[in-house]
């Protein structure tokens, strides 16, 4: 680990200004810290060497609170294990509820937070540790996954230049939940939608979303669920519990009238980025629930599927995933986690 | 003096541990919990290549930063001896080339330096700045063991090949196991304290006198020089019996800098360099009659071994006496790889060797159409047929029923996918293991106090597994005294030289150690017999007295009066008295008898194809192993063996990169183990049939017999549900995605048309980036 300055804050600005005054610093010099499951780990390994650590946690971000349109704000302070068990959300929103039980472990979830989550960093090996090449970790230096292990890895939205997996579970069901990110800098605050939060690797896998130097999650956001609208999360991994997805779903779903009236499908553990599958949504609204619809509308996201040495198993894992979330969704059932 | 066995208070009966509420409590100390005055830290230094030569290593910045007080290497950390290592002296030790020997790199992580600073943020920070220089050479890394690997013939009876060719029904299948690394929750650590020439080794070790035997050759000191210490254990499952190169060069800097060193390992260095279970590949060949018998077995195997370290996995150790046929052979071989020292992990040869001759006996019940445990009953040998020898006690036959009727094994269908509960397919698997029983050599004494107390002493340690309460049970069940009263003092190598924590062999050789000492105390409360008072006990003639339940009595007279131990130390002015036993070990011996535990394993797995969810609901586990002096502590053992059991079934596997020879999952949330929600339901039998062979109580060892056979049973009963044989272990998901939801063979997707091996990466051409939806 690299020798560290270390800053509490207890207001907002002083979080901003103090980052503003390092916005000359390369890339990863400075770093918020929340819960640090991520970024305290990632130190230890020598992966994140930043110079200042600012630490955060005494900002006023920790409320879940209801919004005038019916949705939720979900502050970014806000523990994964405190966001899981909150009876609005798990009422509401249980996708999300399920999502963040399914991750980690009960010790983590009480440390990480919301916005921490959104940034958490792919768990692929080479990523994360320095003897090999990493072009996520140091630009330009090639993809050692490629041709490696790869089990774990992505078969959507991988470039030649990375192909390491969006981690989280939370963010599949903000994905699928439509949820925005809320973000202040220094030139003031933002929103942005969570689809287009994550940036895929392409040429630049070490650009990760559209955070810019310095910029701090404030808040996340979910709208009103949809009218009579069922969500849950199916994770399907090697072991029942702590343990990465080898495939997850989370669905949001209205049938009325034996037709699909709204759909939302978002994919995790397949993915460079949380996998928002609109063309599978395509596939499936207006249509009558039908194994046959439900096949269809997997086909129709994982046709793009390109997998590497060890993952191509993960095609009919994600087919199955996708299609047991569907008609679990329709059935009116869900996933009991930690049993 | 005989050995009552029965009317036991104590022994047999389920005891809560004795160090329990030290260990609940946080007040037993580990070896890392050891801190003293002035005490450095040390942290070593991996090579970052597997193989090749160390060119030059620059220590400058490192010993430049704060708080570094050295940094050691080859040149400068001074002389470490190559150890003795003959199985005479039960010198055990399976890395033989001392740490920093010379400038050859045969692993990654390989010690080439260690960096010693007053923090242990402060060394980490030394041992990352280390720079070293190599000339790096292609690891040799391919898993593929048996190809092109000359075999050698171990054991061998009738003709096998001739009579397998002769079968009518036939197996011959190849079957692999992974790389398994320990994870002992506990870290090797070492603190090594020097006073004078002196060198105490606060250590991580499951056998106190055997390191103490290794580091003092190691250091080229003398044996009264070096003591050890190990009061407490967090589990060692094999891992802790070797003196790793980390302890040396604990010791070493500790020595060179004189003042106390602590060392605790990295849970990747553990995986590096503190030993793990090798890879096996293993080819079995059945032949049968129509009349289900066994006419022919081979059991053929390579394991992996470090390129300058031999290690064998005896995976066919139990083929030859297992089951009754004329005609068996087999033969092995070790290929060298560029990966640590293997070492013994739970069950060594038989865990693996299990899996590999109870899945080809499950597939040859198959063939034969025929019950799996029938097909085991039907091929019980009478006798040990690799010896001509009988078997000192076997009742697998018994274990096996006995398991059959508590598991409701007649129930099973043995059509693949045929039974169904809750929505979701089971499968039901069998399968048996054997495992040798006998003795170390070992002394203990015993002391009885005027207090009314006994103090047991033995240079033996408890790894978790519950000698603490083993010995307090077998005194106090002899002296007529409470557990609390004996105070049993273990894990130091001052103590008189007891058994390594090792084999499943401890219980087994304390038993006549501390009966002999028993008799002798008791030899001695007669003597002092003369001094009391009393002239009826002064008087008596000594073979006229005796000591039973630890009350001094007139053997004419059983329940007549009698004087507690306590009282005849009193009334004599004696505050204690000491016995000392020896008992010798069987390990050279040529055995008359063959002496061995058995289990047989049953498990249930549940299996959703429609999510590719395979998981283990239950098992029964039947232990054959002589008397359990401690059903509490017994039964707790072996669930912990069959939690390790559906590990090796499902999740572990040490995975390297070939390119660099790298452990890539070298931590705890990538090297997938059970968790509690992948625990099943656990259902431990214990026939309790005593052997009184192995020694007076009839206890044998229960350490590993409880793991062995688990991965067989439920690679059997995955096959039962799922109609899928994974012969590669662990059996993960893309095994099972091998067949669609109704069970039949999947078509190949248009990715797979130029298929990759694991073991042999191809050059990979990138793809392009999906133009994915949006």
């Amino acid at each position: 680990m690299r020798a560290f300055t270390f800053k509490q804050v207890a207001r907002q600005e002083e979080a901003l200004l103090l980052s503003d005054a390092h916005a000359g610093a390369s890339p990863g010099e400075v770093r918020f810290i929340a819960g640090g499951t991520t970024l305290v780990d990632l130190m230890k390994l020598n992966v994140e060497r930043p110079s200042v650590v600012i630490d955060i946690n005494r900002l006023p971000l920790d409320k879940i609170e209801t919004t005038p349109d019916g949705g939720v704000r979900i502050g970014a302070l806000v523990r994964n294990g405190d966001c899981a068990h909150h009876p609005l959300l798990q009422s509401r929103y249980p996708a999300l509820s399920q999502a963040l039980l399914s991750g980690a472990s009960a010790q983590l979830r009480n440390m990480a937070t919301t916005g921490g989550n959104l940034l958490q960093r792919t768990r692929c090996t080479y990523f994360r540790d320095t003897v090999w090449t990493c072009n996520k970790r140091v630009p330009g230096s090639g993809c050692s996954a490629i041709g490696g292990a790869n089990r774990m890895l992505a078969i959507l939205g991988a470039s030649e230049h990375c192909i390491a997996t969006n981690p989280s579970d939370m963010n599949v069901a903000l994905t699928a939940l439509e949820a925005t990110v809320h973000l202040q800098g220094k030139e003031g605050e933002r929103s942005v939608a969570i689809d287009e939060f994550f940036h895929r690797p392409g040429t630049t896998p070490h650009i990760e979303n559209v955070l810019r130097p310095g910029e701090l999650i404030t808040a996340v956001s979910l709208p009103a669920p949809a009218p009579g609208s069922r969500s849950l999360y199916l994770k399907l991994r090697d072991r029942a519990t702590y343990e990465f997805a080898l495939a997850s779903a989370a669905v949001v779903l209205t049938a009325a009238s034996g037709r699909i009236t709204h759909v939302r499908l978002a994919l995790g553990g397949v993915g460079t980025v949380p996998w928002r599958a609109h063309e599978a949504e395509a596939a499936l609204l207006g249509k009558g629930p039908s194994p046959e619809i439900f096949r269809r509308a997997a086909e129709a996201v994982l046709q793009h599927a390109r997998p590497q040495s060890e993952n191509g198993f993960k095609v009919e894992l994600a087919r199955r995933c996708i299609t047991h979330a569907l008609t679990t969704a329709v059935a009116g059932g869900g996933e009991q986690y930690g049993s | 003096m005989a050995v009552d066995t029965g009317n036991n208070t104590l022994i047999g009966k389920p005891q809560s541990r004795i160090d329990g509420p030290v260990k609940v409590s946080g007040q037993a100390r580990y070896t890392s919990d050891y801190s003293f005055s002035g005490m450095l830290y040390a942290v070593p230094v991996g090579a970052t290549i597997a193989r090749g030569k160390l060119l030059s290593l620059d220590t400058k910045a490192a010993e430049a930063m704060p708080g570094v007080r050295a940094v050691f290497h080859g040149g400068n950390i001074g002389k470490l001896y190559r150890a003795s290592f003959l199985m005479a002296d039960l010198v055990l030790l399976d890395e033989k080339r001392p740490p920093l020997a010379d400038n050859d790199i045969n692993y990654f992580g390989q010690y080439i330096a260690v960096a010693v600073a007053e923090t242990f943020e402060q060394a980490t920070a030394a041992a990352d700045a280390v720079e070293a220089r190599y000339a790096a050479e292609r690891p040799v890394m391919n898993f593929d063991l048996l190809r092109g690997t000359e075999l050698k013939q171990s054991d061998h009876r009738g003709d096998a090949v001739k009579a397998l060719a002769g079968s009518p029904v036939k197996v011959d299948e190849v079957y692999s196991t992974p790389v398994q690394t320990h994870n002992a929750i506990e870290l090797h650590a070492t603190v090594a304290v020097w006073e004078g020439g002196n060198c105490t080794l606060y250590d991580t070790v499951q056998g106190v006198g055997n390191h103490q035997l290794v580091m003092t050759q190691r250091l080229g000191i003398e044996r009264e020089q070096m003591r050890v210490i190990t009061r407490y254990l967090g589990s060692g499952f094999g891992g802790k019996i070797s003196a790793w190169g980390h302890c040396c060069l604990a010791a070493a800097a500790a020595r060179n800098l004189d003042r106390p060193v602590k060392l605790v390992l990295s849970r990747r260095q553990a995986f590096e360099s503190a030993g793990h279970r090798p890879a096996t590949q293993q080819r079995v060949q059945l032949g049968a009659s129509a009349e289900v018998k066994l006419v022919s077995l081979q059991h053929d195997y390579v394991n992996t071994t470090a390129m300058v370290e031999d290690f064998t996995e005896y995976c066919a150790e139990a083929s030859p006496f297992l089951y009754s046929t004329a005609n068996m052979s087999s033969s092995s071989a070790l290929a060298r790889r560029t990966i640590g020292a293997a070492t013994s992990m739970r069950g060594p040869g038989a865990v693996p060797g299990s899996f590999a001759l109870e899945s080809a006996m499950d597939e040859l019940a198959y063939q034969l159409r025929v019950d799996p445990v029938a097909l085991r009953h039907r091929n019980e040998p009478a006798l040990d047929e690799s010896m001509g020898i009988p078997f000192s006690s076997r009742h697998l036959t018994e274990a096996l029923n006995a398991g059959a009727e508590r598991f409701g094994w007649s129930q099973r269908t043995p059509e693949v996918g045929s039974m169904k509960r809750d929505g979701l397919t089971l499968g039901w698997g069998v399968a048996v293991a054997a495992w040798g029983a006998g003795r170390f050599a070992s002394s203990a004494t015993v002391d009885l106090r005027a207090d009314g107390t006994a103090r047991v002493s033995c240079g033996t340690q408890d790894i978790g597994t519950g000698t603490y309460t083993v010995l307090a049970q077998l005194v106090g069940e002899r002296l007529g005294i409470a557990m609390d009263r004996v105070e049993v003092a273990i894990g130091d190598s001052n103590l008189p030289a007891g058994p390594l924590s090792g084999g499943s062999l401890v219980t087994s050789s304390l038993v006549p150690a501390i009966s002999r000492a028993l008799d002798e105390a008791s030899q001695r409360l007669v003597t002092a017999a003369s001094l009391l008072p009393d002239s009826r006990w002064s008087k008596a003639r000594p073979e006229d007295l005796e000591v039973v339940k630890g009350r001094l009595g007139l053997k004419a007279n059983p329940s007549g009066p009698a004087l507690s131990f306590s009282e005849v130390l009193q009334q004599t002015g004696v505050r204690s008295l000491t016995g000392t036993g020896l008992s010798d070990g069987t390990i050279l011996e040529k055995p008359k008898l063959s002496k061995h535990c058995f289990s047989a394993q049953f498990a249930e797995v549940t299996w959703q194809p429609e999510i590719a969810r395979l998981r283990v609901s239950r098992v029964v586990t039947v232990i054959d192993s002589g008397r359990i002096i401690n059903p509490k502590a017994g039964r707790n053992q072996i669930v912990g063996a069959v939690v390790m059991g559906v590990g090796m079934a499902l999740f572990e596997g040490t995975e390297y990169d070939p390119r660099k020879g790298v452990a890539l999952n070298s931590n705890l949330a990538d090297y997938v183990m059970t968790t509690h929600a992948d625990t099943p339901d656990i259902d431990v039998i214990f026939l309790d049939c005593p052997d009184f062979e192995v020694n007076e109580l009839g206890a044998k060892g229960i350490g590993e017999i409880g793991m062995a056979g688990v991965a067989g049973a439920i690679a059997n009963a995955a096959y039962h549900a799922t109609g899928i044989r994974v012969r590669e272990l662990p059996i993960r998901i893309e095994a099972l995605l091998k067949r669609n939801q109704t069970g039949r063979e999947l078509k190949k997707e248009p990715w797979q048309t130029h298929p990759t091996t694991k073991t042999k990466p191809q050059p990979h051409r990138a793809n392009d980036s999906p133009d994915a939806p949006s």
